[in-house]
């Protein structure tokens, strides 16, 4: 087992865990984070995206010991408190999620870029997006959600 | 419960070998589930298939399952698969 | 229930509120299949056929059982015997019996401390195989001498000297078709194919059991239908479906994959056997290889065409690959596929085939999506030929309104004729086709369903509404029940909350499927509206000394009417709720009952496609979709429904596919190589809903769910064909089939 000491959603967290273990593992069996979904285990559908240090990755393609030091944010810190996030205002507005499985990794992506490319195009989003699946909606709900929210976020800035 | 009475239930094709070749049944009845009892009456080769499962088309209205279902008289009733989905 | 005709202007009907699920899933506190644990729970994993056809002549545990954190092993013998019919076989399904009849079949599974405890175990079982013959094509299992899956399968249909593999059969029609034919002045026959796909719902099957020596079950799981769960389990485990409360977890996606039972009995048994709470989920491989894909099918048809149009005659013969047990929708395939079409002339006939694939699941409209891409691509072929435009051909033999149908019965209001003319007015229809690029047009199909059906309304004393269903809610489904209840109770819809009751608090529910949610548990939810604001009525006209006949209830209030209108100070739904305990108790309205008036829905998909000649790869241009929903309780979810649907069905045409070697194993389990559509992949999805009034729902309510997937299929096969300039018999329309179908042509 490995001790491994890291900051989660602001929070600072200890944990131990098996070395074959991965983050998405430890997020969700050890520390009960269970926003992060796993739909492959393989890096191939992004249901667990995760930023570490700010950048989008899968975490089921992460070790729980890689975690060490560094800066994990899930969904679960997205929202401000009972403030939610104008990205996870404009799901709800537009219908964005159906099932909502892929909702928790789509929300941490698209916060990823916008706070990199606060005005990106559709064919930009699409891109960006490519690699969360959501089986249920066809993405035209999802789209419209991020291009409305990254509008309205480029307004308030 | 409505009298009984006389109407004409048609089978899918597939059936008429165990309708003795008839793709229509007459039969007296008032409700759906009256009308497949009458109907297995008149070819008893036809209880296993609808036992397994068929649903009821009365006037167009499917009716998937019930056996309580009225039909009115002069109604054009069929039988076909039972329908489920996905 | 029947249509209110006079119901027309409504207050939240046709409304866009936010869904009140929806702050819990875009936070992440929503819990699905796999986020619940127990305290102490083991968890699970299952052992795997790597054969497809193998005999098991052993099965030695005892390794397994002894390693670390091991707690307990089941196989066959600790599921129930006897079973016959359809149980037998989902047992079968659930643990192999005598034979591994498919790459991936269950054979064992153990509980252990961890999840990597148990997989680790897993590599100690010992299995002695016998491997046998394989076959997993649907025309090859129908030849003499192909290997037996299962001797005596074949259903009572099945005409006699098939070969054993062929397990059911349907026929119907009506008319001469050979004179249709004869009457035509082009006729085209041709075969047509489609491979197997998954559902791919991004949430692997997950549960956590529990089963205590008292023979009490919980079960904790994503699923489409929570009480068919507890009654599969009651049967497998050979105890009664009371004796397990099954809770439906927030579910991931389903697409009728998840109206099967594949893993609560193995937990359950494991729990059983080790006293402790067991936790199992699939790894997406495990999703792949083991549960539905659909069926894949091969399909001959003929259709006779006038100069001007007339379709004379239409006949198709459908073969399914249902996997290892019978079942393949093949008469679906069958019913659904002239279904479009007022023939004179028409027959059609279906065989079920099994083959060493795994079980096939239902997948939105069952049959349907195949039997439309054969039909629609020879209509398409033959509006080619004769230089007829392809709508007003559709239009011109389009089923209607008192046509006889091809599966016999005589169709009741439909709304067919309003989807063309709808698309032919679409601008999408008239602007040019773009250059290098097809386009394409086709008809879809689906019954839809009713089934059994109970909900319950209860007033709280702050005036609020708990609204109990039990249908699990795969699409937004308590958004719409929510709003039905407050239009006709006349509160806010933020005052009702519904729930998906669990198997031991509300009566039996059928499986969300068939499309049925909306239209069953919502035609409930009004009805169990109904007899509440009843009971409320008659409390309000104990207070007032009047008869209850002389209250009525408009907007959220009971008034009284006739002699006494205006007597009385109106009493709202929170004002009476306030006083119930004292004026009779606790007000709970509610409603069982079986409603038989589903209305089937159709749909037409317009696409433009482009295919680079070079590569052989499509890209999807523009795609409308248009559809009766009867009447839109809640448009973004039935938009929703309609995007999702043909988004799935491009996929199907264009990429997923089940492929298997030689070797008769699974070669792409997994996203990477069975690629579903992606962001990337798809443009906007232009919808238009159509409202023609079922007459079987108070608000003319039809399911909309499935019917959506069936037009894309052969939509984008006739872009794609008439883009490419040669005709696409086999799906998916994959580069390299393109480029051999180019190459050949
Ligand atoms: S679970 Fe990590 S990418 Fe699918
Ligand atoms: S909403 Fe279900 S997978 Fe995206």
């Amino acid at each position: 087992m490995i001790h491994v000491t890291t900051t989660i959603n602001g929070d600072e967290t200890e944990f131990v865990c098996d070395p074959r273990e991965t983050l998405l593992d430890v997020l969700r069996d050890r520390l009960s984070l269970t926003g992060a979904k796993e739909g492959c285990g393989t890096g191939d559908c992004g249901a667990c995206s995760v930023t570490v240090d700010g950048t989008v990755v899968c975490s089921c393609l992460v070790l729980g010991a890689e975690a060490e030091g560094k800066e994990i944010g899930t969904v679960e810190g997205i929202a401000t408190g009972e403030d939610l996030h104008p990205i996870q205002q404009k799901f709800l507005d537009h219908a964005a999620l159906q099932c909502g499985i892929c909702t928790p990794g789509i929300l941490v992506a698209t916060k990823a870029l916008l706070e990199k490319h606060p005005d990106p195009t559709e064919t930009q989003v699409r891109y960006w997006l490519a690699g969360n699946l959501c089986r249920c909606t066809g993405y035209d709900k999802i789209i419209r959600a991020v291009m409305d929210a990254a509008k309205d976020m480029r307004s308030a800035a | 419960m409505s009298q009984k009475h006389k109407i004409e239930v048609a089978l899918w094709g597939g059936l008429k070998p165990f309708a003795d070749g008839n793709d229509k049944v007459e039969v007296e009845a008032a409700t759906t589930g009256q009308m497949l009892a009458a109907v297995i009456k008149k070819h008893p080769a036809l209880e296993d298939h609808i036992e397994a499962g068929v649903s009821v088309a009365v006037n167009g209205r499917v009716i998937a399952s019930s056996l309580t279902e009225p039909i009115p008289e002069g109604a054009e009733v069929v039988i076909i698969p039972q329908l489920k989905g996905g | 229930m029947a249509f209110d005709e006079a119901k027309k202007d409504f207050n939240l009907i046709g409304t866009r509120p936010a869904r009140p699920d929806g702050i819990d899933k875009v936070t992440g506190r929503a819990q699905f299949g796999a986020d619940k644990a127990a305290p102490g729970q083991l968890h699970a994993a299952i052992l795997r056929s790597p054969h497809a056809h193998a005999r098991i002549k052993s099965i030695d545990t005892s390794a397994a059982e002894k390693a670390k954190g091991v707690k307990g092993i089941v196989t066959r013998a600790d599921f129930a015997t006897g079973l016959k019919g359809e149980m037998w076989n989902k047992l079968e399904n659930v643990m192999a019996g005598e034979k591994a009849l498919y790459d991936g079949h269950a054979i064992a599974a153990v509980a252990a401390t961890s999840a990597l405890a148990a997989k680790d175990a897993l590599k100690l079982i010992k299995v002695d195989f016998e491997v046998l013959d394989h076959v997993t094509n649907v025309d090859e299992s129908m030849k003499d001498g192909a290997p037996v899956i299962r001797e005596g399968a074949a259903g009572p249909s099945t005409p006699e000297g098939m070969h054993p593999n062929v397990v059911g059969f349907y026929s119907s029609g009506h008319g001469d078709v050979d004179a249709g034919f004869a009457d035509a002045d082009l006729v085209i026959e041709d075969t047509f194919t489609t491979e197997a796909t998954h559902q791919g719902y991004i949430e692997p099957h997950a549960c956590l059991a529990q089963m205590g020596k008292d023979g009490k079950g919980e079960v904790w799981c994503c699923t489409q239908g929570h009480f068919n769960v507890a009654k599969v389990c009651g049967h497998l485990l050979g105890t009664e479906a009371s004796q397990i409360r099954v809770t439906a977890s927030e579910i991931g996606g389903g697409f009728g994959g998840k109206t099967e039972v594949f893993i609560e009995p193995v937990a359950l048994a494991l729990a059983k056997k080790t006293n402790r709470p067991v936790k199992l989920v699939m790894s997406r491989s495990e999703v792949f290889r083991a549960s539905g894909p659909t069926a894949s099918a091969s399909m001959d048809i003929k259709i006779g065409m006038k100069k001007d149009g007339t379709m004379t005659a239409g006949r198709g013969v459908f073969r399914l690959q249902g996997g290892a047990f019978p079942g393949a929708p093949g008469t679906f395939t069958a019913m659904c596929a002239f279904a479009p079409y007022a023939l004179e002339n028409v027959s059609q006939e279906a065989y079920d085939v099994m083959t060493n694939r795994p079980k096939q699941a239902a997948y939105r409209a069952p049959g349907s999506p195949m039997a439309a891409f054969a039909v629609e691509s020879v209509v398409d072929e033959l509006c080619n030929q004769l230089g007829l435009d392809p709508i007003e051909v559709r239009l011109k033999n389009a089923s209607r309104e008192g046509s006889k149908a091809s599966f016999g019965i005589n169709w009741p209001r439909i709304g067919l004729v309003e989807c063309l003319e709808a698309a032919k007015a679409h601008p999408h229809y008239s602007t040019a086709i773009p250059e290098n690029g097809g386009r394409g047009v086709s008809c879809g199909f689906w019954f839809n369903h009713g089934g059994e059906t109970a909900v319950s309304l209860a007033l709280a004393e702050d005036g609020t509404v708990s609204l109990s269903v039990g249908t699990p809610d795969i699409g937004g489904s308590r958004a719409s029940m929510c709003m039905m209840a407050a239009e006709e109770l006349g509160i806010k819809y933020d005052d009702i909350r519904t729930t998906i009751a669990d198997t031991a608090t509300l009566g039996y529910n059928e499986i969300s499927h068939g499309s049925r949610v909306t239209y069953a548990s919502g035609l409930a939810t009004i009805e169990a509206a109904r007899d509440t604001i009843k009971k409320l009525c008659k409390r309000a006209a104990a207070k007032w000394g009047i008869d209850e006949d002389a209250v009525y209830w408009e907007d959220g209030f009971a008034k009284p009417s006739g002699p006494n209108a205006g007597e009385f100070e109106p009493m709202s739904l929170a004002k009476i709720a306030s006083k119930m305990g004292a004026t009779g108790g606790p007000i709970v309205g509610h409603y069982e009952a079986t409603p038989e008036g589903a209305g089937v829905s159709f749909a037409v998909h317009i696409v433009d496609a482009e295919v680079d000649k070079e590569t052989g790869s499509t890209s999807v241009g523009r795609y409308t979709v248009i559809q009766d929903a009867g009447k839109a309780i809640h448009p973004s979810y039935v938009e929703g429904q309609f995007q999702g649907g043909a988004a799935q069905g491009i996929g199907w045409a264009l990429n997923e596919e089940y492929i298997y070697g030689e070797d008769g194993r699974l070669q792409n389990a997994g996203f990477l190589d069975y690629r579903i559509p992606v962001a990337s992949d798809l443009p906007m999805i232009d919808t238009v809903i159509v409202e023609v009034p079922n007459p079987g729902h108070p608000y003319g309510v039809r399911g909309v769910g499935e019917t959506s997937i069936c037009p894309p299929l052969a939509a984008i096969a006739n872009a794609v064909s008439n883009a490419a300039g040669v005709r696409m018999k086999s799906l998916p329309m994959s580069p390299p089939r393109i480029l051999k179908a180019l190459d050949e042509a």
